[in-house]
């Protein structure tokens, strides 16, 4: 493309290889982090930018630092397209807010009435519980997430009292980018000369690949732990071989669709990745104008074999 | 109730054996006397009957999340369990209720009996009372299946922790029919209970399988084996002139076996047989095929008895005189049984002795295992000359070597989601083979295990790719993968699509290096019958794929 509108730095919505591209400008070091040298524009919140007659704006999504919706309007009509987002302020991404259009473009990986969120004060009080047993026990706690935004989440919230937060590499070097743009706690890399002893009893957060690598060999005696929105499923957990699954998402549950959609106002509805037929078969029910599109996001495709990157977590 | 679904969490939310049995210890140390009693009982799948059928319940919980019943239908495919998705979808609620687990239950049997209406109140109250943990909880009471990686081993295995009683002595209290309802954990657990003796059985001693050869098993001298016989494992026990059959699921199935009865006047008083049940027309072993049409029904009528009749193949006597006689050495106690058959045998009585046969060197059991589908076995067994009697899966004594299995080479057709673990990713699939014409697949088994977790995810993802119809929670796929699968045994079958019944399919590798076209064909598949199971299984039903 010769001007890509990007919505946020995961690698699924952040492509290499377009001629330039134009970001809000807090995403503008991630994805320079990610995609190296590349020709990027930053914007504000709600600054105007006009191609080929179709004027554009960026709006908080929400999602993760950066994340923003898209606005296009041409001729009076107006279409918003989501991103990924969610309603919660998690205190770090510049809290979503609802975009008044005529089509919204919606992502919809949680677009089943299963997903609840718990409000993410109550999911930190019982991850640093959960720390501070693991510690009482003498052991170390591992938990994942992945390494743009569900772990500088975890890092913002852990409680530093109970002891030393450590990280994996990849976390690490995407925290560096992250802190000049928000607060975030003292952290220490896992390295190779890091003793075992130092890791016992503190947290080390690390990317989802991390379980079952030689590299978690190193936190021996540890307990693990998953803090994703697919925790919701007890077999999901199970699958993955975790000890512990915290449900939190940086997407919209069911209810945070269904309120977002309505506050919008719009008619036509676009569902991408996720449970698109389902949900987009409800959005007809209730007398939207409703239709899906497939993209190359990785939705219900992306839940399994996902890279440590892919934010459907 | 609020002790019960924190031990449930607790189990639930780990892998580790230890920390559940922990739990279960900390559990059985604590919780009242009476809500023990329906722990083990539920744990151990006597559970009480279902007071409400699925349909209703999921009509009721849609009401409460106010979502149309398809969407609740689609929510449980991904979902992959009816009582987390009925949890998951009712709004809310932060309450804990304080009623027992015991009351729950008293509630849950008197609901069976209440209208509709009735029910539908009961659920709709508890279901807004309870938080989320617990309103799964209480959703799994009422539906049945507590499957939850609990065995039965792993539950005794905590009892025994908490109350300092023997483990094999508690397997064996808990072993027969007692009712959780009117039985006490003073007398289910903590007494001596002579009346209950009547009709208990010994726990089974189950065996493992050989992982490399025999010769690791050292002198073959010491060694008695088998065939290993494809039926249904029993113990028969005859006691004051009763008889009792019970299957290795701890199901006492007297009634189906009327043929049995036989035994009272044959064997005397005091005499339990561990064997197996194997269906035999005309003098011939049949196949577990022939065997379905016995299982499933309640009552047999004597027609069914005439098409399959069935014996009961001895290979162990427990009991003899009254006495327990588990602890005398296999060599001992197969001379009680040989004698006590030479005896009593006769062309009317359906007792059959299973012949041990000793060999020279394990090049001999080799070849005999060999033979093993044309005495319509599954392999041999091993058994240690001087092993007693053990409780449970143990290894060192009793070995089973199996024959290698079939295989076939089938492509796969359809795909659905999993349960459990497995919820929300496609892990059940359904293969088919060539018609003659190489035109089109014909289904012929469905499979389920095999292949690595690894696998199965990135099969998962390229089924949800290349869909081709959906039929509810099914998905068609493009022809395009072929899997080598393996089966246990294979007989006709007029209930089957294809003519043909496999026995325990499951996925031995995924050839990738194979095109759709290099799959076998359906007459492939039938040149693997064996002559004896073609003329056995005439009228057979199928064996549901598992």
């Amino acid at each position: 493309m010769d001007k890509a509108i990007i919505s946020h730095g995961h690698a699924d919505h952040s492509r290499w290889g377009h001629k330039s591209y134009i970001t809000h400008h807090t995403n503008v070091p991630i994805i320079q982090h990610r995609l190296g040298e590349i020709n990027v524009t930053g914007k504000d919140w709600g600054e105007t930018f006009v191609i080929n007659n179709v004027k554009f704006s960026l709006h908080p999504a929400g999602h993760i630092i950066g994340s923003s919706q898209i606005r296009a309007e041409h001729k009076g009509e107006v279409w918003v397209f989501t991103g990924d987002y969610k309603t919660e302020d998690d205190g770090i991404a510049v809290p979503y807010e609802p975009v008044k259009c005529h089509t919204f473009i919606t992502e919809c990986t949680f677009g089943l009435p299963a997903f609840t969120w718990r409000p993410q004060s109550e999911v930190f009080t019982d991850i640093n519980n959960w720390w501070a047993e693991n510690k009482a026990e003498g052991k170390t706690s591992v938990i994942f997430g992945y390494s743009l935004g569900k772990a500088q989440r975890l890092l913002r919230y852990l409680d530093t009292d109970i002891g030393k937060i450590y990280t994996h590499g990849a976390i690490e070097n995407m925290t560096e980018v992250i802190r000049p743009l928000t607060a975030m706690p003292e952290t220490t890399r896992v390295t190779r000369e890091t003793k075992k002893e130092e890791l016992k009893g503190n947290i080390v957060v690390a990317p989802p690949s991390a379980h079952g690598s030689t590299w978690i060999r190193k936190m021996v005696p540890y307990v693990t732990a998953s803090a994703s929105g697919w925790m919701t499923f007890r077999g999901a957990r199970r699958r993955r071989a975790i000890d512990k699954g915290f449900v939190l998402s940086d997407h919209c549950d069911w209810q945070g669709l269904l309120e977002s959609i309505k506050a919008t106002g719009a008619e036509k509805i676009i569902s991408t990745h996720g449970y698109t037929d389902i949900f987009t078969r409800f959005l007809l029910e209730q007398g939207y104008d409703a239709r899906t599109e497939a993209t190359q996001y990785e939705g219900e495709l992306g839940e399994e074999n996902k890279k440590d990157e892919a934010e459907d977590n | 109730m609020k002790a019960f679904a924190e031990l449930i969490r607790k189990i639930d939310s780990t892998n580790k054996t230890n920390v559940k049995v922990d739990a279960l210890t900390q559990y059985f140390r604590e919780a009242p006397p009476k809500d023990k009693v329906w722990t083990i009982a539920i744990l151990s799948h006597r559970r009480p009957p279902r007071p409400v059928n699925t349909t209703l319940l999921r009509t009721w919980a849609t009401e409460l999340a106010q979502i149309p019943l398809w969407l609740f239908e689609e929510s449980y495919h991904i979902v992959g369990d009816l009582a987390e998705t009925i949890a998951l979808i009712i709004p809310a609620s932060e309450e804990s209720s304080e009623k027992s687990l015991t009351q729950f239950l008293e509630e849950i049997i008197a609901l069976k009996k209440k209208t509709d209406e009735e029910k539908r109140d009961y659920l709709h109250e508890n279901w807004t009372a309870l938080n989320y943990y617990e309103r799964f909880v209480f959703s799994k009471l009422i539906t049945g299946s507590f499957r939850i990686g609990v065995s039965q081993k792993l539950m005794t295995r905590a009892l025994a922790k908490a109350t300092d009683i023997d483990i094999d002595v508690l397997a064996y209290k808990l072993m027969g029919n007692w009712d959780p309802k009117t039985i006490t954990f003073q007398e289910l657990i903590l007494e001596e209970n002579a009346a209950d003796y009547l009709s208990k059985p010994y726990p089974f001693y189950l065996a493992y399988a050989i992982e490399d050869t025999p010769e690791d098993l050292g002198d073959v001298n010491e060694w008695f084996a088998e065939h290993k016989w494809d039926g249904i494992r029993s113990q028969v026990i005859i006691r004051e002139d009763e008889l009792f059959v019970w299957s290795r699921g701890e199901e006492l199935v007297t009634d189906k076996y009327p043929e049995f009865e036989a035994f009272v006047e044959a064997l005397p008083d005091g005499t339990v047989l561990d064997g197996e049940i194997l269906p035999f027309k005309n003098g011939a072993i049949g196949t577990f095929n022939d065997l379905q049409t016995r299982i499933g029904r309640k009552n047999i009528t004597k027609a069914q008895l005439k098409k399959t009749p069935v014996i009961l193949k001895a290979y162990d006597i427990l009991e003899w005189e009254g006495k327990d006689i588990r602890d005398l050495a296999f060599a001992e106690r197969r001379k009680i049984l040989e004698t006590l058959y030479a005896k009593v045998q006769s062309e009317e009585l359906p007792l059959h002795l299973s012949e041990t046969i000793e060999f020279s060197n394990w090049e001999e059991a080799a070849k005999e295992r060999e033979r093993s589908r044309e005495v319509m076995s599954e392999g041999l067994m091993l058994k240690r000359k001087d092993s007693p009697y053990l409780v449970g899966r143990k290894k060192g004594d009793w070995w089973k070597w199996k024959v290698d299995p079939l295989t076939i080479d089938a492509v796969l057709t359809y795909a659905m989601r999993g349960h459990g673990r497995r919820s929300n990713l496609f892990t059940d699939y359904t293969f088919g083979l060539w018609d003659e014409e190489k035109e089109e697949l014909v289904t012929f088994a469905k499979a389920y295990s095999g292949l690595t977790d690894k696998e199965f995810r990135s099969l998962d993802a390229w089924i949800k790719k290349n869909t081709l119809e959906r039929f509810g929670p099914v998905r068609s796929v493009t022809p395009h993968h072929v899997f080598e699968i393996a089966f246990e045994g294979i007989a006709l079958s007029k209930r089957h699509k294809s003519g043909v019944a496999t026995r325990f399919p499951r996925m031995l590798r995924w050839r990738k290096d194979k095109k759709i076209e290099e799959a076998n064909t359906l007459e492939d598949l039938k040149q693997l019958i064996p002559s004896a199971a073609k003329s056995s299984t005439k009228d057979s039903q199928e064996k549901k794929a598992n």
